[in-house]
Formats: structure tokens, sequence, C-alpha cells
């Protein structure tokens, strides 16, 4: 089997570390070999972050390059926007439509670029969009985010949603995992915006 | 069948020290390192785990361990070594009681460093053996190889990692833990004391052991010939093996070194008879390269391959057989986005005064170094850890005898308060000693915050969040000599400015610790998000200068983001028209 290539991409903050274990456990589960790779340190304060999940018979590199990944998982418009010379042909993006203008934006030296959803898809590629952060606050909390984006991304990449649950409860902290669990449904079940 | 797990590089090191039987582990947080020495701590019932002041202590704590006869370790980032390789090159002489490992986490591409430097010089330098696993399951399996050859060939094992090495989940297979029994202690000075009439003894010993070493690296079954019946071979390690292995498959034959150093000679010449092209493929120095050329072997290297940064699957593709990948591009640029301090960071209103001063500010590293970018810019050096008190001294013995009047050049020392117990200690010491009447700023944020929040020596706890003597750091710099010690609050700017000012112009060693508890710690407390009064609010854009994520500007107004403020106030403080309410200061 082919080896697929996702990629989590989002603020610091965002919780992307915690996304990519959740799909780490079910693709475990699944029995595929699989790499997951983060960036900790410096880019956890506020930076661009990015993580990396991929999956198939044999996985070699740890990170996915420009032009292979077959998802790209926007946490943010902007982010989903830097990263899309690293999507395939072919290759689909999820996309958070929040907006967290990073520090140039807030002190004015640039602006936040205009309606990027409709220029990724102008660029000819296919793109879920979705305003995770109303579903977030929806399921308890806006921290779940990261969850909601999971969910999406389980209708693209199949696997029986049992196996999702158990993942989402096996990483969840306790205090996190009721709201968790609604955050994947509404994201799961949510169309496109 | 064994349990398999998905598991971070470095917590399979720390599972492979686990079930490799090892007793003690010291170790210095450093990106991409710290999760090693963490994740040990889970196996408390069995091993001990710590948090030391710096480098050179936690190397010298695992080589009395080794002494003692115990399984060690220390874990480190690449810029550590540094710190910790006095006490490896010479016990490298000595070699081992019990076995001795020290894993390197190198950062190509300086995802969270300083330099970019290459680990495998230290290895060289210091006549230790080198191993360098290319994924989670090696990582665990190589740890425990490590001991054994670290007790049979009577040398410290060095094991090199690499970001992506350290940072990637893999699959490994889980064993049981292998006791070791504890050897009664027997002395041996010819061995242990490193005086010049036994080091000379030594010495001809370690020769004898990289004669030995040598041999090893050519049969070695950690150094793997795959052939894939290809003109093309490449050598690699680590990272490079997965990168080219993903780009070319099995349209090469590679070399799969497991063993960095010493490196095999008679195994690479039979390696690049069977191929028309050689090429190494090695992130950073070309040592591998440099190797097989005084062996007399045509290669292609650095030639073809980057010398600076990371290296991927598309570098080697396009390097080797010239493709590559098509891609998108996003029709417009992306304005870059800048790591900055938290919302509620201790060190901003900090960094906004010092900013507003213009004095000279002599940095040093940890999350307070994000008062160097802009708006704050308020750091004109960083260079290594210490080196914000050290040089502080420097540049102001500079200018006074140079000749230039007191109160000119006004120069400030800044430090976090885990590099002060690091290294920031001595140099305040020559601060006082040799008389530069310098001002030191100690931003005390409790906590290692840089590197992910690991208590400190001077924060009350242990490695496992257990209550622990702390070192008092007002006592600790009047021990030093320093009179003038005063604390304060940074998040009170005004009192920071009024401070600031009157230590500048005390003409005495001095030291400013500025104490407020980093915002994510789990004990910070929360106050309620600020508001705006849009009346009141000018438009002025003052606040914007302190550079807080929660802080933005629509329809020409400030607003808070009601979910990541977390009250601090700083930015009511910095409003001259009131135009910010609720949050702690006001
Ligand atoms: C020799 C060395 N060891 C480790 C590091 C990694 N490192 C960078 S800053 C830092 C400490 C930061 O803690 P602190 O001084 O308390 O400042 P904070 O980040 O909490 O503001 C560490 C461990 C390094 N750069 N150099």
């Amino acid at each position: 089997m082919k080896t697929t290539s996702i990629m989590f991409v989002g603020v610091g903050g965002q919780g992307t570390l915690l996304a990519s274990r959740i799909v780490g456990h079910v693709l475990l589960e699944q029995g595929f070999d699989t790499k997951v790779s983060e960036v900790h340190g410096m880019s956890q304060r506020g930076g661009s972050v990015t993580t990396y999940v991929k999956y198939g018979d044999k996985v070699h590199s740890p990170i996915v390059d420009t032009g292979e990944a077959d998802y790209i998982v926007g946490f943010e418009q902007m982010e989903a926007a830097r990263w899309l010379p690293y999507l395939a042909k072919g290759g689909k993006m999820l996309i958070n439509t929040q907006k967290l203008p990073p520090m140039p934006v807030i002190t004015g030296a640039t602006q936040y670029n205009q309606d990027i959803v409709g220029k990724i898809e102008s660029a000819g590629v296919g793109v879920v969009s979705l305003d995770a952060l109303e579903l977030a606050e929806k399921a308890g909390s806006p921290r779940s985010v990261n969850v909601v984006m999971m969910g999406s991304l389980s209708r693209e990449l199949g696997f029986e949603e049992k196996l999702w649950i158990e993942a989402i409860r096996a990483c969840s902290p306790p205090v996190a995992l009721e709201c968790n669990l609604k955050a994947f449904e509404f994201g799961r079940n949510s169309i496109t915006v | 069948m064994p349990k398999k797990s998905l598991m971070l590089g470095n917590h399979a090191i720390a599972r492979g020290l686990y079930e490799a039987g090892v007793t003690v582990v010291s170790s210095y947080p450093g990106t991409p390192s710290t999760e090693i020495t963490f994740a040990t701590a889970q196996y408390k019932d069995v091993m001990h785990a710590e948090w030391s002041p710096n480098e050179k202590v936690s190397c010298e704590v695992a080589v009395g361990a080794s002494v003692a006869g115990a399984r060690s370790f220390t874990g480190m980032k690449h810029v550590g070594l540094n710190v910790a390789s006095d006490p490896l090159y010479t016990f490298s002489y000595s070699g081992v009681g019990g076995g001795l490992v020290i894993a390197i986490a190198d950062d190509p591409g300086m995802h969270s460093s300083q330099n970019e430097q290459d680990s495998r010089r230290h290895a060289i330098a210091s006549k230790c053996l080198m191993l360098e696993p290319a994924d989670s399951r090696e990582c665990l399996e190589f740890t425990k190889k490590a001991y054994d050859l670290s007790e049979e060939y009577d040398v410290p094992v060095l094991i090199r990692l690499s970001t992506r090495i350290s940072h990637s989940q893999g699959i490994v297979e889980l064993n049981e833990r292998v006791e070791r029994k504890l050897p009664d202690y027997k002395k041996d000075a010819a061995k242990f004391v490193m005086m010049p009439a036994f080091a000379r003894g030594r010495r001809v010993v370690v020769d004898e052991r990289e004669r030995k070493l040598a041999e090893y690296a050519e049969v070695t079954p950690l150094n793997v010939i795959e052939d894939n019946n290809s003109d093309i071979g490449i050598i690699c390690a680590g990272t490079t093996y997965q990168y080219s292995k993903e780009a070319l498959g099995d349209k090469a034959n590679y070399l799969k070194l497991g063993m960095v150093n010493p490196l095999p000679t008679e195994l690479i010449k039979k390696f690049a008879e069977k191929v028309k092209t050689l090429y190494i493929a090695e992130e950073m120095d070309p040592i591998i390269e440099q190797h097989c050329k005084a062996i007399g072997l045509e290669v292609k290297g650095k030639e073809v391959f980057p010398r600076i940064g990371e290296y991927s699957q598309s570098i080697i593709r396009k390097a080797v057989s010239g493709e590559s990948f098509e891609s998108n591009d996003f029709c417009e640029p992306i304005t870059v986005r800048p790591p900055v301090m938290c919302a509620g960071c201790s060190h901003r209103g900090l960094f906004y005064v010092l900013g507003k001063l213009g004095v000279m500010v002599n940095g040093d590293i940890g999350c307070y170094t994000l008062g160097a970018t802009p708006p704050l810019s308020a750091m004109d050096t960083c260079i290594c850890m210490g080196a914000g008190v050290s040089a502080l001294h420097g540049f102001n013995i500079a200018r006074r005898r140079s000749g230039e009047e007191p109160g000119k050049t006004p120069a400030i020392g800044i430090v976090g308060d885990s590099t002060f117990v690091h290294s920031g200690i001595t140099g305040l010491i020559n601060i006082v000693y040799n008389q530069s009447n310098s001002v030191v700023i100690i931003a005390d944020n409790s906590i290692t915050g840089m590197t992910g929040g690991q208590n400190t020596p001077a924060n009350g706890r242990d490695i496992y969040g257990n209550s622990a003597p702390s070192i008092d750091l007002e006592l600790m710099c009047k021990a030093c000599g320093v009179n003038r010690v005063t604390v304060i609050n940074p998040g009170d700017i005004e009192e920071c400015e009024r401070i600031i000012r009157q230590e500048l112009e005390a003409g005495e060693a001095s030291v400013i610790i500025a104490r407020k508890p980093c915002s994510l710690l789990k004990t910070f407390e929360k106050k309620p998000p600020l508001q705006v009064t849009p009346e009141k609010c000018t438009g002025c854009k003052i606040c914007l200068k302190i550079c807080c994520p929660a802080l933005s500007f629509t329809d020409k107004k400030a607003t808070v983001n009601q979910t990541l403020c977390v009250g601090c106030g700083v930015c009511s403080k910095a409003c001259k028209f009131g135009a910010f309410t609720g949050g702690k200061n006001s």
C-alpha cells in the first residue's frame, strides 16, 4: 500500500500535538507502519507549527515535503495558505475558517490575506471548510478546535468511528474528555460551510 | 508477542534505558533532547532521574554513577555537550565502571537552537564510540546495545540524535527490564585518577581501544549494506537513510551507518567497488565525505547536497535523479508568523520597559529572548547560556577602560532563573570580584520555560513534581558579594522603570530579580480578561508595543481576545487613557 501523508498546520497552542496523537493511535490500532513527526520548542510560542502523519506498509521519512501531502488539515486560514505548496496534486485541504492574526498583522505592518479559502479553491484544490471554533465552543470549549478537525478528517480517512472514539479516550486529559467527544461528533457531522 | 507502541524517538531512548537496567539518569533540559529524561521519571521505582543545574554537572553525575558500578545516562542538546565536554574528554581516558551512555540531540535547521554544530566532531575529539539511530525502533535497540558496547570496550558511548529522530513517533517493541547486580566497589586509581602519570598510561590504552573500535566498525551489525544491484551507492546515517530510501527506494544501494564514530574503511571500500557513483548523504559537516576522500575514494557529497540546514527526501531526489514533484503556490505572499511571548507572559512588562529606556541589553537564552523581536526589540546580544551575565562585564569594562564617561552607554544584563543557576552565578561572581559595577536582571518565572516547563533548583520542585529544597536567589546573589539586590514585579511597568533607572545610576554591582510566575504554570492564577472602553481608546496603538497576542485592532480601536487574555493587565498599564478595565493591576 502506498504511503498516505497528512499535515496538520496551525498556530502554536492550537493543539496540533494532541490531534496527531489521536490519529497516531488510530493508525497503530489499524496495524499500519506509522510515523508522526512534530517540532517542539520555539515554535510552540504562538509561531507557525506543522505536524506530519504518515502511514502505509512501510514509512521511511518522517517528514512530508513539497507536493507530497494527501491531506492538509489547516487549523487556521493563513497557515493553510502558507503550506499549500506541500499539497500533492489531487490532494485535499480541510480548513478551519478561524483567523489568528500574526504579530506583524496586529501591529499593522502587513495585512491578513483576504478570501483565503476562495483563492485556494480557485487554484483547483479540493477544500472542505468549517468553522471549527464555533463547533468547539458549542461542544464546551474553544480549546477543542483540534478535536473538531479530527472529526472532519475522520470522514476522509475512513476507519471505524469507534476506533477514533477509543483514541480520543486514550489521548484526552480526563477533564477534557466529554467535551472532546462532542467536538469530534460535531466535526464529523459538519457539512461544508 | 512483545507489546507494540507508537513512541517518540526520545521516549524510545528512555524505554531503552529502562530495559537496559540503567539506574541513574541526570540531565539538563535542551530541545530536542528534553523528553528523554522527563520520560525516565515514569520508571521511578527502579531508576533515579533528576534535573541538574547544567550539563557539566549532569555528565559528572553520570560519571560518578558509572564509577560506582551502575549503568548511567545523561542526555542533552548539541550545545550542551560543549558544556559537558570537559568531563567527557577525560573520562574517555578512564573508561567506564558501569556502562555510560550520553545522548546528544543535534538540531540541523536550527528549529530551536542558536547554532547548527555537528556533535560527531565531539565524538572524534573525545575518542568515544558514537551510534546514530534512524527511527524510534532503533533508538530503543541502539540504547541497549550502547550499554553492552560501553562495557565491552570500556568507553563512554554517545548516541547522536537529531530533531527529526527525537521528535518523530514510530513503532517500537517493548521488552522487560534486565536488572543488573551492582558489583562491590573496588578502588582503581590508575584508571580513575587522571593526573599526568596515570593519564599517560591511559592514553596508550585509549589508542589501543581506538584500534579495536575501528576493527569493530568493519564488522558490526549496526552498519548495514542493502544491495539493490544499482549503479548508484549512497552512504547515509540516521535521518539521511530515511530520506534517501523514501526518495530512491530500491533504485540505489545503501550503506547505512549505525555506528558513526569510528568509521569503517574496508566496508566502505567494498561497498564503493560495486557502484559507479557514490553519494554521501549527511546533514551538516562532511565528516563521512572527508573520511572517504582520505581513503582514496571518489565521492559526491557537499558538491551536490546542501552544506546548511536540514535535508529531506526531495533534496536527495533532486540531487541524485534530478526529479522533483509539482506543487501549487498560494497566489499571494503570506506574512511570517514569528513566535511571541504568551499572553500573560511574565517577561512582557520588563521588555516593554527595556525597549522604552533604550539601554543596551546584554541578552541570554530562554523565552525572554523573544524580547529581541519587534515590536519589543529590546535585546542586543544572545550567544550562549550564561553570557548574559559574563559578557555584560566585558562590555562595561571595555567602554570604561576606553575612557567613556559613566552613564553614556547604559547597559544591562538579563538572564532567566534556570539560566542563572546553569551558568550565570559564576559570571556574577566575576562582576563583583573584578568590579564592573554591572546591573543584572534575573527574569525569574519559577520555571525553565523555553524547553517546556521543567522544574529548577530555585523553584522548590524536583523532576517528579515533589517538593525539594530550593536555593534562595536573593541570598545567593548576596553571598556572591552583591549588596544591592531588589525584587520587582515585572508586570508593574512603572516600578520596573523606576528601579532599573535607579540601579543603573547606583554605580555598584546590582541584581534586580524580576519575579512573576510563567503563565503556562498549572498554578498560575488567571484573572478575568480585560475589556476596552471604546470611547476612551484614542487608537494611538501604544498598547501594541507590548507585543501581546491577545491584543489587536478592529475599527481603529483596541480589542482584547477574550479566550487568550489571562488578565495580567500590562496593557492597561501601558495605556495612557485608561481604556482598559479589569485585570490584575487595575
Ligand atoms: C548549553 C545549553 N543547554 C541548554 C539549552 C537549552 N535552553 C535554552 S534556554 C534554556 C533555559 C530557559 O530557562 P530560563 O532561563 O528559566 O528562562 P525562561 O525560558 O523560563 O524564560 C534552556 C534549557 C541551551 N541553549 N544551551
